[in-house]
């Protein structure tokens, strides 16, 4: 009996892992992906039913009100967040996971401190590295909540010497990281430790931009992955380490799809400070001044979709934002009902995550088979007649395609200006995410319809009834 | 100590691949779904607090572990709850369709 425990649990573990792999396969095409998410659940179900089987764990009580807690609150946090939100959701979640492996790791550490026996070097290494790992996810991925909440300003925050300085913490957490490695019983330096790895996960996302925010959401997705392989090297536990390892492989795809998307490397999009005020000044900005828009009010903008045959519609994060997307699906419904060919073109970065347009259309009941990828629907474009861009700017940018000084250079676009027309509806002639002039919105086969997402979509939708 | 570190690095090398090899290729429609489903998976995290937690006797380990466990907790329960919810979405529309 007692080798069976131990090793049932292990089994157990196994399972789970083996689920969790199963899950998320299943998590890769719309008609499984339910009951995939439904069988990792499981997996973590099992894990931690066996691991309050362990011997280690005596206290049950304590545990019990302390999984109810946090049972709640998730429970609560996802029926009552907005699709809208979801970003920052996953964002803070992220944060919850890596501080849970952090906290792990420092509650190993004082174990070994009340211990007081010789640690063995490979445990002080792993305790560090999880340490960081776990922090700098947990302060990064709060700093990008609160970024996305709006609390503080989206844009890039940098400061002189920001690179130099971020390398010198980087090396005081190896020369203190070192001193642990020594004296593994200095509870100072192990203190000083987790103050650096906090320190840094803001310095990490304090100067990354809004429009670089999907690229963050990944990587610190990645990041709570490996906090909590970090975690497992800690304690010893395989599955911790599979699971750790799958979410940031899962994290790291994400993350370069991302960053093709806006075509940029990684470290360019941690690095630049991409958006900044530095870098569009640096950009080779031809004013705008005595080029002309031509604006159209939302009767004729019926009159072009209502007679049109197709019509691509181009949501961006503005319509999100407007709460405008069920006002666009009534309208292209009315187009439907006229005979026109409607479909949705969506940017790999729409939105504010991956994947967070699609999201957004099918709570607004979108069925996903009019969504269209940039890589289906670009060819297209030259036989639609009217391209209908709501709230998106930068990634409609013909700029992208040949102006070599702009910042969004070669950066793959939905190709709008090919179409026959393009109505943009946009509150004003701000620049976008990127703080980029765009060159589409004075086109002559291009008309302005300024106002509210919301707004203007529910006048066309009310003139599209008239026709 | 040494030997179960290198099986580890073994174990977390193979699982990365085989990562890989899982979610290349997925939709683009899926990815905020396969992102809150694997953030819940990285929740895996509650297995460790708990170990931690477990001790009989309070002290500063078992207090830890107990703020592990209830973050991890949320994490778990929000991230599959959330993915649950939006894929259900999905699943509503593709019947309309």
């Amino acid at each position: 009996m007692n080798e069976f425990l131990p090793s049932a649990i292990q089994l157990s573990y196994l399972t789970a892992s083996a689920l969790f792999i199963i899950g998320l396969k299943q998590l890769g095409s719309p008609a499984t992906a339910r009951k995939g998410n439904g069988i990792a659940a499981i997996g973590m179900l099992i894990a931690v039913v066996a691991t309050l089987l362990d011997r280690q764990i005596l206290n049950y009580e304590m545990i019990a009100v302390a999984i109810a807690i946090g049972s709640i609150i998730g429970a609560v946090m996802a029926q009552r967040v907005e699709m809208t939100a979801m970003p920052q959701m996953v964002g803070l979640l992220n944060g919850f996971g890596g501080a849970a492996s952090a906290l792990v790791a420092v509650g190993e550490f004082w174990k070994y401190l009340d211990g007081a026996e010789f640690v063995p070097l490979s445990e002080t290494i792993t305790i560090v590295l999880s340490v960081l790992i776990g922090g700098i996810t947990f302060t990064g991925s709060l700093l990008a909540f609160v970024k996305l909440e709006g609390w503080i300003s989206g844009s890039p925050i940098t400061f002189p010497f920001q690179q130099p300085f971020n390398l010198t913490l980087l090396a005081l957490f190896l020369g203190a990281g070192g001193l642990l490695l020594i004296n593994p019983h200095n509870t100072a330096t192990f203190l000083v430790l987790v103050a650096i790895s906090l320190v840094l996960g803001i310095l990490f996302v304090l100067p990354i931009g809004g429009a670089d925010t999907p690229v963050v959401i990944s990587l610190l997705n990645s990041f709570s992955g490996l906090a909590a392989s970090a975690a497992g090297f800690v304690l010893m536990n395989n599955m911790l380490i599979i699971a750790g390892a799958l979410v940031g492989a899962s994290g790291i795809i994400l993350t370069q799809i991302m960053c093709k998307a806006m075509n940029r490397s990684l470290a360019n999009v941690l690095f630049s400070a991409f958006g900044s005020a530095k870098t569009i000044s640096g950009a080779g900005s031809d004013t705008a001044g005595d080029r002309t828009v031509h604006q159209i009010d939302p009767e004729e903008g019926a009159m072009m979709l209502g007679y049109a045959r197709s019509v691509v519609i181009v949501p961006g994060y503005g319509m999100a934002v407007a709460q405008a997307q069920h006002t666009v699906r009534e309208l292209a419904d009315q187009l439907e009902r006229l005979g026109v060919d409607v479909k949705y073109a969506i940017h790999p970065v729409a939105g504010r995550m991956p994947g967070h347009m699609n999201v957004l259309l099918a709570e607004a009941n979108v069925p996903y088979p009019k969504l269209h990828d940039m890589e289906d629907i670009n060819p297209e474009f030259e036989r639609t007649d009217v391209a209908l861009v709501i709230g998106a700017n930068d990634v409609v940018n013909p700029a992208a395609r040949h102006d070599v000084a702009s910042p969004i250079y070669g950066m793959p676009i939905l190709e709008v200006d090919r179409a026959h027309h393009t109505i943009v509806i946009k509150r004003g002639m701000n620049a976008g995410f990127s703080g980029v002039e765009n060159e589409l919105f004075y086109k002559d086969k291009t008309m302005m319809l300024f106002g509210g997402a919301k707004d203007v979509v529910e006048q066309l939708v009310s003139s599209v009834k008239e026709l | 100590m040494t030997e179960a570190l290198v099986t580890g690095l073994v174990v977390f090398t193979l699982a990365t691949f085989i990562g890989f090899e899982v979610i290349n290729k997925i939709p683009p429609t899926l990815h905020t779904p396969l992102m809150s489903g694997s953030n819940a998976i990285s929740g895996i995290a509650v297995v460790g607090a708990l170990l931690v937690a477990g001790e009989e006797n309070w002290n500063l380990t078992v207090i830890l572990g107990l703020i592990a466990v209830i973050l991890a907790t949320i994490n778990v329960v929000g991230g599959f709850l959330v993915t649950d919810r939006m894929l259900q979405m999905f699943k509503k529309k593709e019947g309309n369709a």
